[in-house]
C-alpha cells in the first residue's frame, strides 16, 4: 500500500480530490479508496502501460530539431484522473454556453454597428488600441452569425473553491486531442474502472466538430467538403491537426493545397483536378491567412481567401477576427458584455482584474505589484508576465516602466492559489497544480466537451502548466455524487 | 487524393529506390574489379557516368578513384542522389505523409536514414563496406515490402509504384548504357577479354542474374542480356516490366489517357528494338531517346496530377528545399 491519503499534504490548498484529513471529495471516494489498495508494483505497472500506450499512440507534441532525428516528444501523462461531480459540471456548462454565446454577439455588434459601444458599455478607446481587431471583417456576415466557432476557455478554481474564467481562446485554441487521446491511455489502463462507474464519455468530440463545421457550409444542400488547414509538419500542434483531420474524415491540407478561383470559390488541388472546399477549419492565424489581406509575404497561407470568405463562398472557422475577444482587456468586461447581450449575470465568474488604463486602478496595480500578477493584454502561453510575489524588486520596477508606457497593454489580477490533484511523484501522491481548459463549439447549436484538458504543472509548486515548460495533462472525468 | 500528398509518397518511392539501386551498383563494381586483372579494369569512374553526375563530381572531387567515388556516391550530402541524401529526401517526403503511409512504415525510414547516417564510416570503410550497403538494400526492400503489406492500395499506392517502378527502369538504362560501353568487341569478330565477366556484372547490378540464368538458360552474351533487361515482361527490373507497372497504376486513375498513350509508345519502342543489330553508337541513341521517354513521362506525370499554379515542384533539389521549411 503506498498511497496513504492520511499524509497528503493539502494545507491551506483546495484539492479537487481530497479534503484535509484525507477524506476524499464526492464523487472521487471510490478512486481514492482503489488507488489507496494499489502496491507500489501495481502502480508501478499501470504507470509504464500508460507510457507504453502513449508511445503505441503515438501522442506527441512536436519539437523541431534538424539533426535529432525525433521531432516528437511523448506527451506528459498522469495517470490519476482529476474528477468534477456532474452537478457542478452542468453549472459550469451553462456558464461556458452563456459566455460564449455573449462573446458571439459582441464580436458580431463590434463588425457592424458597434450598439455596445455607443450605449457606453464598451469603451471605443480600448476597441481603437485592440491589436486583434481586423477592419477587413467590418460588415462582413459568416453564416449563422458566429464568429468563434470554437473556443477554448481556460477554468481555475481559488482556494476558497470557487471556479473562474482565466481566459478565453478565441482565436486557434489547441489541446482538445489530448483530452481525447488522454481517455483511451486511461481505459488500456485501469479498464476496471470503467466498469463500476458513471464516468461519462469524451469521444462525441470529433462529431460533434465536424457537424459544427459542416452547419456553416455555404452550401447546405450539398455533402459540404470540411478541411484541416494546418501551417504543416513543424507546428508544434501538427499532431492535433492530424489528428482531428483524420477523426473527422476531412482532408487535412495546407496553404499551397489551396487556391482561390476567379468565381472567388477556394478549391484545393487534388490528383482529379480542384475540389471545391466549403468549410476551412483553419489552424493558421489571423495574419497568415492570406498575404493579400494580411502579411504579403506569408507562406502559409492562401491568396484570395478572405475574398472568398466574404463573398460568402466559404466557411472559415474560427472567422478571421474572432481574436479581437480574446484580448486581456475584452476579458475583463466579459461580465458587462454578457448582462448587455443576454440581460443575464455570468454564470462563472471573472478573475477580479486592474485596466491599467483607468487612472485609478492603474494606481492600486502600481502600488501593489508586489501581491498581483501582470499581463499584457494580447499574449498568450503565459509570455511576458509578471508575476509579483515571486519577482524581484528589479522586475517589478521594470514592470512598473513599461505599464505606464503603455497602460493599455496591461492588466493586473490578484494572485490566486491555483487548487491542486493528487498526482503521481514516486509512488507517492502530492498535489501538484491544475487548470481546466473545456471547448465549446458554437454552430447550429453549442456543443460543450464533458469536462475538457485538464493540465497540470508537474514541478512542485509550480503554477505553470504549459506543456512547453514542465506541464502535462490527466484525464479530466464528469462523474455522478456518491451520495 | 490531395496533390501534394500523392507527390510526396511518388518521390519518397523513388528517392527509396535510388538509396537501393546505388548501394547495389557499389557492390557489384566491386566485386567486379576484383575478378579482372588491372589492365582491364574499368576502374570507378563509370559509376559517375551511371549516376550522370560527371560534371559535378569533377567540381567537387579531382579524381575518380574508388575513395572519392565511394564517398561521393555513398556519403556526400552535396550529392543529392547519394545514399545518404536519398533517404533524407525520401524521409523529408515520408514525414510530411505520416498519416497517410502506415506508421510503421514512417518508423522504418527513420530509423533507415538514422542507421546509414550514423554508421556511415562503416560504409566508406573498405572492409566494412559490404555490409553497410547490404544494410540498405535491406533497408529499403524491408519499406517496401511493408507498404505492399500494410497500405492500402488506394491511389496513394499507385503513385507510389509509379515512382518505384520510373526510377527502377531509369536505374537499368543507364547501365545498360554505361556498361556497354566498354563492352563492345576491339576488331570484328574478336570478344573483348572477359566480356563474360563484364555481362554477369551488368547482370548482377540489377540482381538479375539468377533470373536470367534460369529464364534464358543460354550463356551470358549481349544479345540475349539486353533483351533480357529491356524486354521481358516477367522480371522486375526489366525496363518493359516496370512500364507495364506504371500502366496498371496508371489505368486505376483519374485523367490518364494521354499518359497511357505515352506509357504505350515507350512499351512499342522497347519490345520493337532490333537489339541484336544495335552496335555500339546505336544502342547509346536508343538508350538515350528512352531515357528521354522516361523522363518525360516523369514530367507528364507531374503535370497531370501534381503541378499548379504553374510551377513545377519536382525536381528533387527543389522538392528537397520545399520540404525543410
Amino acid at each position: 500500500m503506498t498511497i496513504k491519503w492520511r499524509d497528503y499534504p493539502i494545507k491551506g490548498l483546495y484539492d479537487e480530490l481530497m479534503r484535509p484529513g484525507g477524506r476524499a471529495r464526492d464523487g472521487a471516494r471510490a478512486l481514492c479508496k482503489y488507488l489507496s489498495s494499489l502496491k507500489d508494483t501495481e502502480i508501478e505497472e499501470r504507470k509504464a502501460a500508460a507510457d507504453l500506450a502513449i508511445q503505441a499512440m503515438g501522442i506527441t507534441f512536436t519539437v523541431y530539431s534538424q539533426e535529432g532525428g525525433s521531432i516528437d516528444r511523448a506527451w506528459p501523462f498522469d495517470i490519476i484522473p482529476r474528477i468534477i461531480p456532474r452537478a457542478e459540471w452542468d453549472r459550469i456548462e451553462a456558464g461556458l454556453k452563456q459566455r460564449v454565446q455573449a462573446l458571439n454577439l459582441f464580436i458580431d455588434d463590434l463588425y457592424h454597428e458597434q450598439k455596445v459601444v455607443q450605449d457606453g458599455v464598451f469603451p471605443a478607446e480600448i476597441l481603437a488600441d485592440s491589436a486583434n481587431f481586423r477592419e477587413q471583417c467590418i460588415g462582413v456576415d459568416p453564416p449563422l452569425g458566429v464568429w468563434a466557432h470554437i473556443c477554448g476557455s481556460d477554468l481555475v478554481r481559488d482556494q476558497d473553491g470557487t471556479v473562474y474564467v482565466l481566459e478565453d481562446n478565441l482565436r486557434v485554441p489547441s489541446g482538445v486531442s489530448y483530452m481525447l487521446e488522454n481517455r483511451q491511455v486511461m481505459k488500456r489502463v485501469f479498464p476496471e474502472l470503467f466498469d463500476v462507474r458513471g464516468i461519462r464519455p469524451v469521444d462525441e468530440y470529433p462529431s460533434q466538430l465536424y457537424d459544427c463545421l459542416a452547419s456553416t457550409s455555404p452550401r447546405p444542400a450539398e455533402h459540404p467538403e470540411v478541411v484541416v488547414l494546418t501551417p504543416g509538419i513543424y507546428n508544434s500542434a501538427y499532431f492535433e491537426h492530424a489528428y482531428l483531420a483524420q477523426q473527422m474524415g476531412a482532408e487535412l491540407v495546407e496553404g499551397s493545397d489551396l487556391v482561390v478561383g476567379e468565381d472567388d470559390c477556394v478549391y484545393m488541388h487534388t490528383i482529379e483536378g480542384p475540389a471545391r472546399v466549403d468549410v476551412i477549419y483553419r489552424r493558421v492565424d489571423d495574419l497568415f491567412l492570406d498575404p493579400e489581406a494580411f502579411h504579403p509575404d506569408s507562406m502559409l497561407g492562401v491568396r484570395g481567401l478572405l475574398r472568398a470568405w466574404k463573398a460568402g463562398n466559404v466557411a472559415l472557422a474560427n472567422a478571421p477576427g474572432a481574436g479581437v475577444a480574446d484580448d486581456k482587456v475584452v476579458y475583463s468586461y466579459v461580465p458587462e458584455i454578457i448582462k448587455y447581450y443576454l440581460d443575464q449575470d455570468a454564470i462563472i465568474p471573472n478573475v477580479p482584474t486592474y485596466l491599467c488604463v483607468d487612472k485609478d486602478q492603474r494606481d492600486h496595480v502600481l502600488a501593489n505589484l508586489d501581491k498581483l500578477v501582470v499581463k499584457p493584454a494580447n499574449e498568450s502561453g503565459g509570455y511576458g508576465m509578471l508575476v509579483g510575489p515571486h519577482a524581484t524588486r528589479k522586475e517589478r520596477e521594470r514592470f512598473a516602466r513599461l505599464i505606464r508606457k503603455n497602460p493599455r497593454n496591461y492588466i493586473a489580477q490578484p494572485m490566486l492559489t491555483l487548487s491542486t490533484t493528487p498526482t503521481l511523484v514516486d509512488h507517492h501522491a502530492e498535489p501538484r497544480h491544475v487548470d481546466l481548459r473545456p471547448f465549446i463549439l458554437s454552430g447550429q447549436e453549442t456543443y460543450v466537451t464533458t469536462g475538457g484538458l485538464t493540465r497540470v504543472a508537474l514541478r512542485k509548486g509550480s503554477t505553470v502548466v504549459n506543456s512547453s515548460q514542465g506541464g502535462g495533462s490527466k484525464d479530466t472525468w464528469i462523474v455522478e455524487g456518491e451520495g | 487524393m490531395l496533390s501534394r500528398v500523392a507527390e510526396n509518397i511518388y518521390w519518397m518511392a523513388r528517392y527509396i529506390e535510388r538509396a537501393e539501386n546505388t548501394a547495389r551498383l557499389i557492390n557489384v563494381n566491386t566485386h567486379l574489379l576484383l575478378d579482372l586483372p588491372k589492365d582491364v579494369r574499368p576502374g570507378w569512374e563509370p559509376l559517375i557516368h551511371i549516376t550522370g553526375s560527371e560534371e559535378f563530381y569533377r567540381s567537387l572531387y579531382e579524381q575518380a578513384e574508388e575513395r572519392s567515388v565511394v564517398r561521393f556516391l555513398i556519403g556526400d550530402l552535396r550529392n543529392s542522389s547519394s545514399i545518404l541524401s536519398s533517404i533524407g529526401h525520401a524521409r523529408e517526403n515520408a514525414r510530411t505523409i505520416r498519416d497517410i503511409i502506415p506508421r510503421e512504415a514512417w518508423e522504418q525510414v527513420n530509423e533507415l536514414y538514422l542507421n546509414i547516417k550514423g554508421q556511415l564510416q562503416a560504409g566508406l570503410s573498405e572492409r566494412r563496406r559490404y555490409d553497410y550497403l547490404k544494410s540498405v538494400i535491406q533497408g529499403a526492400q524491408q519499406i517496401t515490402g511493408l507498404l505492399a503489406g500494410t497500405m492500402l492500395h488506394d491511389f496513394g499506392y499507385d503513385f507510389l509504384r509509379m515512382g518505384r517502378n520510373l526510377e527502377r527502369a531509369d536505374m537499368t538504362t543507364r547501365i545498360i548504357d554505361v556498361r556497354s560501353a566498354n563492352l563492345l568487341p576491339t576488331h570484328a569478330g574478336e570478344l573483348p577479354p572477359f566480356e563474360h565477366a563484364q555481362w554477369m556484372s551488368v547482370l548482377k547490378s540489377l540482381t538479375a542474374y539468377q533470373m536470367y540464368r534460369r529464364h534464358t538458360q543460354v550463356a551470358v552474351r549481349r544479345t540475349a542480356v539486353l533483351q533480357f533487361l529491356l524486354q521481358n515482361r516477367q522480371f522486375p527490373r526489366a525496363c518493359y516490366h516496370c512500364l507495364g507497372e506504371v500502366e496498371a497504376c496508371l489505368h486505376d486513375l483519374p485523367r490518364s489517357d494521354l499518359l497511357l498513350r505515352t506509357v504505350a509508345r515507350l512499351q512499342r519502342m522497347i519490345s520493337e528494338a532490333p537489339v541484336e543489330t544495335l552496335d555500339h553508337d546505336r544502342l547509346h541513341a536508343f538508350t538515350d531517346e528512352l531515357q528521354l521517354g522516361l523522363a518525360d513521362l516523369h514530367s507528364q506525370i507531374t503535370a497531370t496530377y501534381f503541378a499548379h499554379d504553374g510551377h513545377s515542384a519536382g525536381v528533387p533539389e527543389e522538392r528537397a528545399a520545399h520540404a525543410g521549411t
